[in-house]
């Protein structure tokens, strides 16, 4: 069979991981749905989590398909359509072929790439990213059990313990988009780019808050991530219009 | 009665995402293997040892402190979703938080464990078709979705996202939150190798610092 990096054998292999993944999560989806329901969680409440948590996903699930694309460039579709639905990200993905193809002594984009080394890279991709698959069945259960058995000791400290992990992720995001504002110093203003998207779309969930606080407008907090993100993303074509 | 019925779930949990685990895990070896016995190909030996020894170190590390960061903040259905279809910090966590918020429910109690676990998989679903019609569409999608136009949206998901995450959880923790925003802050600005590629190392960083600080505060009778 003569290899290339967009034969249909490979959309067939990567259709058939994609297709037990998307079947996991519609599994563990209907598992909780049924526990939900012995627990007698509101039905109405669900189905606004769900159409709420699809339309989150969205605008991020679009920028996913535009890595496939720029992926594509070097890899065929089929693999990086593979590896962005399992595990992988734009970054580490680039970064692990990279490596594996300049360690075959080729240029990674300049290179068509054999079936061989196709392979390697495929080897190279898989191995270095899996580390979680292994490790959560290993440890999950463990670290879920010190979690119930520290609410039970403490209650308070376990809430303020889960409030402090998610503090502590979106503390480094929120320190991540000042990286590059010293560029200033230099007349470049591009590193205000993401503070000033930032500050638009906390504006704009406060924004959201209020609407629903004063004008009732309850439906409005099952959206406002969504419309903040989308809202923070459309103002960064005009504000980086104005600042490049 | 109760007691029993939260075990039973829960332990049904981790049964079925160890399976889920371990199967995705075998398919994903058998993937470059189907490929090198369709094209009769091996890998390149050199290639691989010195393109693992380049890659693998770094991203075990990384994955190892992330699976402990992340599984307490996912729960165990989220955890055994998104450390299979990826994109944590990005989509399926904030995904997560937000939901649990929007229904009014505690991260570490049964109901929290059940809507992350929805939040995630609806997420996952809905990202996972996105890509398959991307895939499908990618010949006309591509002059589209990579028009010049769009490219400064696309490159601030990740401002855009935290802002109005921040907002709720800020404000909701501000006592918690001021000094590992403010640290973070300037370790970001004055350290020059802090950048969109070392975030994902800082986020177990900033978990840390947190957790501690809030640990002494607790202590002292400040929160």
């Amino acid at each position: 069979m003569e290899f290339s990096v967009n034969h249909p054998m490979l959309f067939l292999l990567s259709g058939i991981l994609v297709f037990v993944v998307l079947v996991q999560s519609v599994w563990f989806l209907v598992k909780a749905l049924r526990r939900a329901r012995e627990l007698g969680m509101d039905k109405t409440k669900l189905k606004k989590l769900i159409v709420s948590a699809a339309t989150f996903t969205v605008a991020p699930a679009i920028a996913i398909v535009i890595s496939v694309m720029t992926l594509s460039k070097d890899l065929g579709v089929a693999l990086p359509w593979m590896r962005l639905s399992v595990v992988g990200s734009l970054s580490y993905e680039t970064i692990a072929a990279s490596n594996a193809v300049n360690a075959m002594g080729l240029e990674f984009g300049s290179a068509a790439l054999n079936a061989s080394q196709f392979a390697t890279v495929t080897v190279v991709m898989t191995l270095s990213i899996m580390v979680g698959i292994w490790l959560v069945p290993l440890v999950a259960k463990k670290m879920q059990n010190g979690m119930i058995s520290m609410e039970k000791r403490d209650k308070k400290w376990s809430e303020l313990f889960t409030a402090a992990m998610f503090i502590g992720m979106i503390s480094a995001f929120v320190g991540f988009v000042f990286c590059d504002v010293l560029s200033v110093v230099e007349a470049d203003f591009t590193g205000v780019i993401p503070v000033l998207v930032m500050a638009v779309s906390a504006l704009i969930m406060l924004a959201s808050g209020l609407l629903v606080k004063k004008l009732k407008w309850r439906w409005l907090s099952d959206y406002a991530l969504p419309i903040s993100l989308v809202l923070g993303m459309a103002s960064a074509i005009p504000i980086t219009a104005w600042l490049s | 009665m109760k007691r029993q019925e939260k075990l039973s779930y829960m332990d049904g949990v981790h049964r079925d995402g160890r399976i889920w685990s371990l199967s995705i895990m075998v398919l994903m070896l058998l993937y470059p293997l189907a490929i090198c016995l369709m094209f009769g190909a091996v890998p390149d030996g050199k290639g691989l040892l010195m393109g693992l020894v380049a890659t693998a170190p770094m991203y075990w590390a990384v994955g190892i402190v992330e699976t402990f960061t992340y599984i307490p903040m996912l729960g165990a259905g989220g955890s055994y979703i998104s450390f299979i279809t990826g994109n944590i910090s990005n989509l399926k966590l904030p995904c997560a938080l937000s939901a649990m918020e929007q229904m009014g429910v505690k991260a570490n109690s049964e109901e929290g464990e059940i809507v992350s676990t929805i939040a995630i998989a609806v997420s996952s679903i809905v990202t996972t078709v996105i890509i398959i019609l991307g895939v499908i569409l990618i010949v006309p999608l591509t002059p589209v979705l990579n028009a010049p136009v769009l490219a400064p949206a696309f490159a601030q998901i990740l401002p855009a996202l935290f802002g109005g995450l921040g907002v709720v959880f800020i404000s909701r923790n501000w006592k918690i939150a001021v000094a590992p925003i403010a640290l973070m802050m300037i370790l970001f600005v004055f350290v020059p190798a802090l950048d969109s590629g070392t975030v994902g190392i800082m986020v177990p960083v900033g978990v840390l610092l947190t957790l501690l600080q809030t640990r002494i505060m607790y202590k002292k009778g400040m929160l």
